[in-house]
């Protein structure tokens, strides 16, 4: 499926890398926002008023989780262990979506609290950023539980490492940026 | 997701024979799906080269109403939407989509590849491009043309001062438009790095390609903060985020900053690829290899590195202070170093050579000289307590048309006089070509060259006119006579290209004995580029395989074409896709529904998402 190239990466996995340097200009971007407008809101509530940290401790060790997953299932399809190859590839999204589903109660009890997006500078920086990345995650369970449907119907085998290996770099790109967003909005508040 | 397409229709020599007669035939449906670097090529071509004349048009009305004081032939209102829309379409939807035609057309053959890396990626990249410049087009009937400058700096273009929709399509438009522009970077940066033929190296290849490579790594990490800036002022219009309101403690600042990050890069963006051009043409007409290669080539890559760290200059006047102000003057005055290594190392491939003055070369030696002016007044407003004197007046104006016109443009025309008979297989008319050259360059002076005074006299940017009596009349004048001249200048191309079309002469492989692998085939190229794939050895690979091959003094035209006529091997090319096209409708009917209507953006979507998954799905052989 993959050309032979002047390189020895397959084009897939150069473009899925260029890429990333890409999106770390984007969250660079979101981030120097978050930092530069801390601390500046002029209405409440404000930030420490309402992060959770312990529940986002708990979804952050699910998504760092679903990294651990996403290992094994590469490693399995690798191997041409079909039957491993779908489980993990079933937990790694699954897990993402747990994820998700904490950003929606944490998100909907903020605007319970009367955080809206237009409250304040916390407010319109925090849903920008943090949204960004829920979507990059979106689109991550999304392909990913699109490689799980081609593994249940017997249309993944070891001939598509590669496949599974840009989803997995993708898949852990995400997953680093949001150690960044955890340490930058919850641990240094 | 089968991005990388290798496989796929069979053709024999046979087959390929007949595909070869035909490489731009076939109907419209052909051109819809096509995947072909060349066609992408042309069709970038020629859609930039209808926006280039739009834009032109809209700075000729500029123009015209600054012929008199006081003049009252347009409305400011118009004025306003005239010169926001010029700045937007040159740069964005006109100068860019020129370069990566070049991109598209010449980086494959000058690498000795068949196609891009991601064929299909290429196609909706230009999609995408074309889509986003007809929606910006769009705002011209329902409401109103964005009317906030290129550089749309907040809060002018907040909901409270910009209440129309116009701002709202520039937002939309350019984040639309960046999405095809990204792609084009990674596809041609994977494309440079991975699709070499055997001993292209890296400090073998053309310069041309080697400032592609450079101007897509720049794409790449440029664009993204302008998207983020462009995500904040859109919301703020759109759903009251609060990034660039001052009221709530914001900094509108922060949008000048997100801007110009991108905005600095964007100048290199556009000069790079020119360079890239003049260094492949100037060597070919002075038959002596390039001067300095890999001074060029680092010259070339350090101009991109520092570009990052130079915004500031065009905030000077935003009272960041003084530190601030020299460390960024400081940068800015390096990067003059290696541009200034670039035209010393031009002159030095000409001295001593047997200089032919093709209209390429005329443009490319032109480019040497009035970059050189452009570069200069550059370096002046470098300095802060001058540009405090210069910005936002004519002198500015001055300054960045002649490094984007004496730069970009000579670039683009150097290239388009040089690669045209490669394209299409007919040769121009050189004297025609020369009266282009010479009408144009006079245009620039005479157009240009007076606001230099009229800015120092203090004659401010973007006012729809100006006072009677402040000694700005005759410059004005003389400005707008030149750029009649433009118009003028555009009737020889027009008549090369009739010319072109209805006896050209046909151009054989090589009609100028140029060195680089683009040369070695039939022109046009066949649709699968290279019969066999070449193996390079030197710099200069043709050049030194004459050298090797051919007795001294023979003709030119005697000189054999390098690549046989049919391929030896079955060909596999990548079969031509609607994907990439539904994926793109997708996309703007889902930016139109943000100004209509959450559902209109849900069915966008929904197209989109179709389009993807056609694509990844879609077999490689049908």
């Amino acid at each position: 499926m993959d050309i032979p190239t002047a390189t020895g990466i397959p084009n897939r996995k150069l473009a899925m890398w260029t890429f990333i340097g890409s999106e770390c200009m984007l969250f660079g971007s979101l981030i120097a926002t978050y930092l530069i407008y801390k601390g500046r809101s002029l209405a409440g509530p404000y930030p420490e008023e309402l992060l959770n940290i312990p529940f986002i401790t708990v979804t952050t060790f699910v998504l760092l989780m679903s990294s651990l997953m996403m290992v094994l299932a590469l490693s399995a399809v690798q191997r041409g262990d079909r039957r491993m190859a779908k489980v993990w590839l079933f937990m790694t999204p699954l897990f993402g979506l747990i994820f998700l589903t904490g950003q929606y109660i944490e998100f909907s009890h903020f605007v319970h609290e009367g955080l809206g997006l237009s409250r304040n500078l916390f407010s319109s920086t925090f849903f920008v950023l943090t949204g960004t990345h829920g979507a990059h995650v979106a689109g991550g369970v999304l392909w990913l539980g699109t490689l799980w449907s081609l593994a249940m119907t017997g249309r993944l085998s070891e001939k598509n490492t590669v496949s599974v290996e840009i989803a997995g770099l993708y898949w852990h790109f995400v997953d680093v940026v949001w150690i960044v967003l955890f340490t930058i909005i919850y641990l240094l508040q | 997701m089968a991005t990388s397409e290798a496989a796929l229709g069979r053709v024999g020599p046979a087959a390929a024979e007949a595909e070869h007669e035909g490489t731009y035939s076939g109907g419209l449906w052909s051109w819809l799906t096509t995947v072909d670097h060349k066609r992408i090529g042309i069709l970038y071509f020629v859609t930039g080269f209808l926006f280039l004349l739009v834009a032109g048009i809209e700075g000729e009305l500029i123009r015209l109403q600054l012929a008199r004081p006081e003049s009252r032939l347009l409305d400011p209102e118009f004025y306003n939407q005239l010169f926001t829309m010029h700045g937007t379409t040159m740069v964005f939807f006109a100068g860019m989509p020129l370069i990566v035609a070049a991109f598209n057309i010449v980086v494959p053959l000058q690498i000795g590849a068949r196609d891009v890396a991601f064929p299909r990626l290429n196609a909706f990249s230009y999609w995408v491009f074309l889509f986003a410049g007809l929606f910006l087009y769009a705002s011209f009937f329902f409401g109103g043309a964005p009317d906030g400058g290129w550089f749309a700096y907040t809060p002018l273009t907040s909901k409270q001062y910009s209440p129309g929709t116009g701002i709202d399509f520039y937002a939309l438009a350019l984040l639309l438009g960046g999405i095809g522009t990204i792609a084009s970077a990674v596809n041609f940066l994977v494309t440079i790095i991975n699709m070499r033929a055997p001993g292209v190296r890296l400090m073998r290849m053309p310069l041309f390609t080697w400032m592609t490579l450079v101007t897509s790594a720049l794409i790449l990490l440029a664009f993204p903060p302008l998207t983020v800036g462009l995500v904040f002022m859109l919301f703020d219009r759109m759903f009251g985020t609060l990034f660039y309101n001052a009221a709530a403690g914001a900094d509108p600042l922060l949008w000048q900053h997100l801007f110009w990050v991108f905005g600095h890069p964007e100048v290199y963006i556009l000069i790079l690829p020119a360079f890239g051009i003049v260094s492949d043409v100037i060597p070919t007409f002075s038959k002596k290899p390039l001067f300095g290669y890999p001074v060029v080539v680092f010259s070339g890559v350090l101009i991109a590195f520092l570009g990052f760290g130079v915004w500031v200059h065009h905030m000077f006047a935003t009272g960041l202070g003084p530190i601030v102000n020299a460390v960024f003057g400081g940068a800015t005055m390096l990067i003059a170093i290696p541009t200034g290594v670039k035209i010393f190392n031009w002159i030095a491939t000409m001295w001593g050579g047997s200089l032919r003055f093709h209209p390429a070369m005329l443009f490319a030696v032109g480019l040497v000289a009035t970059f050189v002016v452009g570069g200069i007044s550059g370096v002046m407003h470098s300095s802060p307590p001058a540009d405090l004197q210069q910005t936002d007046t004519y002198f500015v104006v001055a300054h960045f048309h002649y490094v984007l016109i004496g730069g970009t443009v000579f670039g683009l025309f150097a290239g388009f006089y040089y690669w045209f008979s490669k394209v299409t297989g007919r040769l121009l008319h050189e004297g025609l070509g020369k009266w282009h050259f010479w009408l144009t360059f006079l245009a620039l002076n005479v157009t240009f060259f007076p606001m230099h005074f009229s800015g120092l006299l203090g004659q401010p940017r973007r006012t729809f006119t100006y006072a009677e009596g402040l000694g700005l009349e005759t410059y004005n004048l003389i400005s707008t006579i030149g750029a009649l001249i433009f118009i003028i200048a555009f009737v020889p191309l027009v008549a090369n290209l009739v010319y072109a079309w209805r006896r050209g002469h046909p151009a054989g492989a090589n009609p100028w004995d140029a060195a680089t692998l683009e040369w070695t085939m039939s022109s046009p190229p066949p649709h699968y580029n290279f019969a066999v794939i070449p193996e390079v050895e030197a710099r200069d690979p043709l050049w030194v395989r004459y050298e090797r091959e051919t007795s001294p003094g023979e003709e030119v035209g005697a000189r054999p074409m390098l690549q046989p006529e049919h391929p030896p091997a079955p060909v596999h090319m990548p079969s031509p896709s609607f994907w990439p096209l539904v994926m793109s409708v997708g996309l703007l009917i889902a930016t139109i529904g943000f100004l209509t209507g959450l559902a209109v953006s849900l069915i966008g979507a929904a197209v989109t998402l179709i389009g993807l998954f056609g694509w990844a799905f879609e077999p490689p052989e049908h």
